[in-house]
């Protein structure tokens, strides 16, 4: 592979460059208009504009990205994360085209991407799904939700990442809301389909990295719990999850690689469960088809590079590593930096960077894509920068994020940093093994 | 005979390489003046522009173009591959000097094998074609240079 065009933006469009350049492989940006001038266009050995800063008429622009890869005689697309990262229609038009797809195919694409397909994927392979089931008729859907028991979630079967769900508290409310929950689902997702799930109250958000290469051999890189969350937006992220027993992790590990062997995954992609603490059991959610904002505390503790092993998978250079060879050592813990404004419902703040200083420590692992005079686009998500620490235990991990965090200094728009800074410092999170209600009784706390 | 922008750019790379400090080009309604060491303005290849077109250095004149108020630029209004002409072989929708209505079609951008006409958006009479048949065109780059008129 000698060329490679990067469909993306921001932090992860750095990120992959990054690797790209120890790998001496050339890289184009495909950026629209708005980030013409950004980090990673300054970056990439080209940069071309595909559109208008609207991400319809750009970042999302199936065919404009397939031609413009052509068109620059790209041999590959790596679509990051978001965006046409989980489109299969991208997928497909690259393997119709001659462009090779970093990530896995359209079929596995779209087979994680129903949701109520995945459950039955899941199933299928003996992982374990929350109590629920695909209902069309109301009628069946009260019986199911009887079953079920409330409180439960309505979900759209092409939802996910806590997108097109709904709480039902009382059956009486079902009907309303199973009407809303649909009509939303199609506006959102153009598919109408919804499912009944047992909501789970007090649940840890803990996930599996895999690698697999596409031929059925799957390896796992360890899980990262996430449970630290606001609204279904992750916010803080760390690996190992801390307290879980030994029996526990190795059968979130082993679900995690029985289920994309089953689909014969190709490339990286995450394997999400929901960690019962009460029952100390654990459901699948679902399957993220793509390499993982919250990555880097993976690649700290196993000192692998997972988007250069996207790229060895992609050119068929397949599983260059065994299970054996994956050691972890350590901890690590991954704080979001994002334009937003916590003391305004976290709105956010998009603007100009006018100075910022970033830590600059061993152990220490800063992605970004924001320098000053950066500019942060309100057409995008506010993710300025991830900082991850990474130390032989969570403590001191956690000494190190809060200095890191202490050194970052940051002008021109608001962010999250402060109310990191309480996350990390508070007793709860300290403590660790928290479930995701974590961060909505903090700001409880905070008033 | 009229001056594509690559004939301005080979007459002042030979400027700049030769012993002289200014030059004046003048044929068929085209006046070209270069200097050497003074500040840029007005524009070297508008047909019939009495005015001299001095640029210092010598390679900022094309950009200096842009200035002039009667030259509009058709901006590309996606990314894709520019044709010049409806199907290989075929005359050029437009060449240099060609008289442009609002609607008329001077070019193709094709994205995946769709066809996307680029129509000249004012009326006046095409002035310079940036970018050559069959090239890349990004979203907004000028793919040509209208002298308005009307």
């Amino acid at each position: 592979m000698r060329r490679i065009l990067i469909a993306n933006r921001g932090e992860i469009a750095a990120r992959i460059i990054r690797t790209c350049r120890i790998l001496g492989i050339e890289t184009v940006l495909a950026a629209s208009a708005a980030d013409l001038d950004s980090v990673p266009a300054r970056m990439a050995d080209r940069t071309v504009c595909i559109g208008p800063p609207r991400p319809a008429d750009s970042y999302l622009k199936v065919e404009t990205i397939v031609h413009a890869a052509r068109a620059t005689q790209s041999d590959a697309i790596h679509p990051g994360y978001g965006f046409l990262s989980e489109r299969a229609a991208l997928a497909r038009l690259c393997e119709a085209s001659g462009v090779v797809f970093i990530g896995p195919t359209a079929q596995q694409i779209d087979a994680v991407g129903d949701k109520l397909r995945a459950r039955a994927e899941a199933e299928a392979a003996q992982v374990p799904v929350v109590p629920g089931c695909a209902v069309t008729e109301l009628e069946e859907a009260v019986a199911a939700a009887r079953t079920i028991g409330v409180p439960l979630l309505v979900k759209a079967v092409g939802g996910g990442g806590g997108r097109g769900m709904k709480r039902v508290d009382s059956l009486e409310q079902l009907p309303a809301t199973l009407e809303l929950a649909a009509a939303e689902a199609g506006a959102a997702f153009g598919d109408a389909r919804v499912y009944l799930e047992r909501y789970v109250a007090s649940g840890r958000h803990v996930e599996v990295q895999v690698l697999g290469d596409g031929e059925g051999r799957v390896i796992h890189l360890g899980e990262r719990d996430c449970s630290t969350q606001r609204r279904y937006q992750k916010l803080v992220e760390e690996t190992p999850a801390p307290g879980l027993s030994r029996a526990l992790r190795e059968a979130l590990h082993a679900a995690a690689v029985r289920f994309a062997r089953r689909l014969a995954y190709r490339g990286a992609g995450t394997v999400e469960f929901l960690v019962d603490k009460e029952r100390d059991g654990f459901y699948f959610l679902e399957m993220n088809a793509r390499i993982q904002v919250e990555h880097p505390v993976t690649e700290a503790v196993t000192g692998v590079d997972l988007v250069a092993e996207q790229i060895a998978i992609a050119s068929g250079a397949g599983l260059r590593l065994a299970q054996s060879d994956i050691r972890t050592r350590g901890c690590a813990i991954e704080c979001r930096i994002n334009a937003e404004d916590p003391d305004h419902d976290f709105r956010p703040s998009p603007g100009q960077i006018t100075a910022v200083t970033w830590p600059v420590q061993e152990g220490v692992r800063v992605d970004t894509h924001i320098a000053a005079g950066s500019r942060v686009p309100p057409y995008y998500d506010s993710l300025m920068a991830k900082i991850i620490a990474h130390g032989p235990d969570r403590a001191a991990a956690l000494t190190l994020l809060r200095q890191a965090l202490a050194a970052t200094h940051l002008e021109g728009v608001h962010s999250n940093l402060g109310f990191q800074a309480q996350v990390l410092a508070d007793a709860e999170f300290v403590a660790g093994g928290f479930d995701t209600g974590f961060v909505a009784r903090l700001l409880e706390r905070r008033t | 005979m009229s001056l594509t922008a690559a004939d301005v750019a080979e007459i002042m790379r030979l400027v700049e390489q030769s012993g002289f400090d200014e030059l004046t080009l003048e044929m068929e309604g085209t006046k070209i003046s270069l200097r050497r060491g003074v500040a840029a303005s007005g524009a070297p290849s508008a047909p019939a522009a009495p005015k001299p077109a001095p640029a210092a250095p010598v390679a900022a004149a094309a950009a200096a173009a842009v200035a002039d108020p009667g030259l509009k630029d058709l901006p590309s209004p996606l990314l894709g591959t520019f044709y010049r002409a409806p199907k290989p072989g075929a005359p050029a929708f437009v060449e240099v000097g060609s008289p442009v209505e609002a609607d008329t079609i001077v070019g193709i951008i094709e994205v995946m094998k769709l066809m996307n006409t680029v129509r000249a958006g004012v009326r006046g009479t095409v002035a310079e074609i940036l970018v050559a048949d069959g090239v890349l065109a990004e979203y907004g780059e000028t793919l040509m240079r209208v002298r308005t008129s009307g």
